[in-house]
């Protein structure tokens, strides 16, 4: 019998359609807005990721996020290196200026201020260049998205002058990073470089990037800094948290996606629920005849059970793969850079699927359930 | 099961209805339909119930095949009291006694011929190509064999009649229920599908009910029961000469 379910399903073409229409576009719409607003929060902790290395950050008590900072003495250094458990221990600046380009316009950009000696600080991949690069003079490493807004022509960035804050920059390299929420332009160069570029103020230590001894772990060693310090520490993971829930707090981004996946589900529940139940509502006779004939009750839900897996299933798949298609096609935009779709989405718009078609699968089978077998005879 | 012979029932007897009353509510009032109808249907014949439309002649069928409970009255289907059976019991008994033929046929357009008159054995649990096989050696029977793989949209309204004649006997009912079998057919198909009918769905341990009222088939009735009113005015081999 349930092969006949599924023959009456395939059969009527433009009903079927229509339910693979509205089950893959509700999985689309869920899973690609799901998608997009997730990568686009992680990007609140854009820096930390950009910072592999660190396994502990040290700020001033009031800074929340690598956007959002207070600057330390520079006394801060030594106090977090004189603390056990704490391996190395390197400066780690950033701060906001202008770029005046070649043509003339000025761009906001941020700049990152690694450790002179190792570098730390740096994303781990250049996507063009050698890291050794920052040790030449007025050297800057621009973001690979970066150059995207900086040099919109396509033209090179390697080798050309920028004036950053009235002073000569020199881009050298360019890197691999992950790009920030803002998809702000973001130059790195070495501490020492940094703080010329940047307009002094008496403290300039943006955080304390750590790397903590063997056999202590980044939590205990933060945990000892906050104790002994009366800094803020946080674990790489807590850090990269904070970023995010920046995001989430203080803009209207969850609202926005929030609204757009609920509208998915609604649509969902609107196309795949009227559709099926005028698919039921055509096939009523059909179904009057089953029951007629002694087909039971739990046979026609299991029929109709059948009818819906099988539109869910493919449904799904379609939209799930629609958003593949779609973070592929866009992968060599700078704005998808980096973004995939972590495994928990589609398992969110799978739970999303089997509600739609449980609830417009529930109301649509009452009419079937409800048809008396003698309504045949009608 | 309950096989206990009730009043005045006939030991022979296909169906045995006794007492049958049915209401129907209207908003706030009830209105009766059928009326303590008594009657016996037997095997080896054809039996017609006639009457106008609103007599009630669906509703005594319906409830004579166990798809419609009797407000009052008691029916037993070859010894079995149905409506003592519970919900599950009674759609069993369904699938392996009676034969459905609908005025629509009510085919399934998107399966086959063969699977459409398949689908009483499918849903008894017969293996789908089995059950296809023992359909087809029907649809042989009935003329219509070579048009086993087509869907039901392909055929004349007469060949999807033939259809739903195989459905309603592919898996041997010992009771065949046809409502207005000719409603949809000219005078000559309407003859050739009763003449049918006879043929294959008449026999000596199998009872055939039909609900019509096309007098064109009147004389190949064994015998005509007439409702009026839901009451039965007429029991016998030949229509009445008022009608």
């Amino acid at each position: 019998m349930l092969w006949i379910a599924i023959r009456m399903l395939t059969g009527d073409a433009q009903k079927f359609y229509g339910l693979l229409f509205g089950i893959g576009f509700s999985t689309l719409l869920i899973t690609q807005q799901m998608t997009i607003f997730v990568n686009l929060v992680e990007r609140g902790a854009s820096g930390v990721y950009n910072a592999p290395e660190a396994e502990v950050w040290v700020m001033d008590p009031v800074s929340r996020t690598t956007d959002v900072s207070y600057a330390m003495p520079g006394t801060a250094l030594d106090r977090v290196r004189s603390v056990k458990g704490v391996e190395w221990a390197v400066p780690h600046l950033r701060a906001q200026a202008n770029v005046r380009t070649k043509d003339g316009d000025l761009e906001g950009v941020g700049i990152v201020g690694v450790d002179d000696a190792t570098l730390i600080g740096l994303p781990e991949r250049m996507a063009s260049g050698d890291k050794s690069v920052l040790f030449a003079p007025d050297t800057v490493v621009i973001d690979d998205v970066g150059t995207t807004r900086l040099f919109p022509d396509g033209e090179s960035a390697l080798g050309s002058r920028l004036e950053l804050n009235d002073q000569r920059a020199v881009i050298r390299g360019i890197a691999d990073a992950i790009p920030s929420f803002t998809s702000t332009v973001v130059l790195y160069t070495r501490y020492s470089s940094a703080l010329n570029f940047v307009p002094g103020t008496r403290n300039r230590l943006s955080f304390v990037l750590v790397g903590v001894s063997e056999g202590e772990t980044p939590e205990s060693v933060a945990a000892r800094i906050e104790a002994e310090t009366g800094l803020k520490a946080e674990t790489r993971k807590e850090f990269a948290r904070a970023g995010i829930n920046f995001i989430i707090e203080n803009t209207g981004i969850p609202t926005n996606f929030g609204i757009t996946v609920f509208l998915g589900f609604v649509v969902g529940i609107a196309i795949v629920g009227l559709t099926f139940s005028l698919f039921l509502r055509d096939n009523i006779k059909q179904f009057g005849a089953l029951k007629a004939i002694g087909v039971t009750n739990a046979k026609i839900v299991q029929m109709v059970g059948v009818q819906a897996g099988m539109v869910g299933a493919i449904g799904y798949a379609l939209g799930v793969i629609g958003t593949v298609a779609f973070i592929k096609a866009f992968g060599s935009n700078p704005f998808f850079k980096g973004f995939y779709i972590p495994w928990q989405i589609p398992l969110i718009s799978l739970v999303a699927v089997v509600i739609i078609l449980a609830i417009t699968g529930l109301i649509a089978i009452r009419s079937v359930l409800n048809t008396e077998p003698a309504s045949v005879f009608r | 099961m309950d096989t206990k012979a009730i009043g005045g029932c006939a030991p022979e007897a296909a169906i045995c209805a006794r007492g049958i009353s049915r209401d129907f509510e209207a908003g706030q009032t009830t209105i009766r339909v059928l009326h303590g109808i008594d009657t016996d249907i037997r095997s080896g014949e054809m039996t017609y119930v006639v009457g106008e439309s609103g007599s009630g002649k669906t509703t005594l069928i319906s409830i004579m095949c166990g798809i419609l409970w009797p407000t009052e009255g008691e029916v037993k289907v070859f010894g079995t009291d149905i409506y003592k059976l519970s919900d599950t019991e009674l759609v069993k008994f369904r699938l392996n006694n009676i034969g459905f033929i609908f005025q629509q046929y009510n085919l399934i357009p998107s399966i086959d011929v063969a699977s459409n008159a398949a689908v009483p054995l499918i849903a008894q649990g017969v293996p789908r190509e089995e059950a296809r096989e023992r359909a087809k050696v029907l649809l042989e029977k009935l003329n219509i064999g070579n048009q086993a793989d087509k869907l039901p949209r392909q055929l004349s309204g007469g060949q999807q009649q033939r259809v739903a004649i195989a459905r309603a006997l592919v898996h041997e009912p010992r009771l065949v229920v046809c409502d207005e079998p000719t409603a949809a057919l000219d005078a000559s198909s309407g003859r050739r599908v009763m003449d049918l009918l006879r043929e294959v769905a008449v026999a000596p341990d199998r009872a055939c009910i039909i609900v019509t009222h096309d007098n064109r088939i009147f004389d190949l009735a064994d015998r005509i029961i007439v409702l009026e009113d839901g009451r039965v005015t007429h029991d016998g081999k030949e229509m009445p000469d008022d009608h």
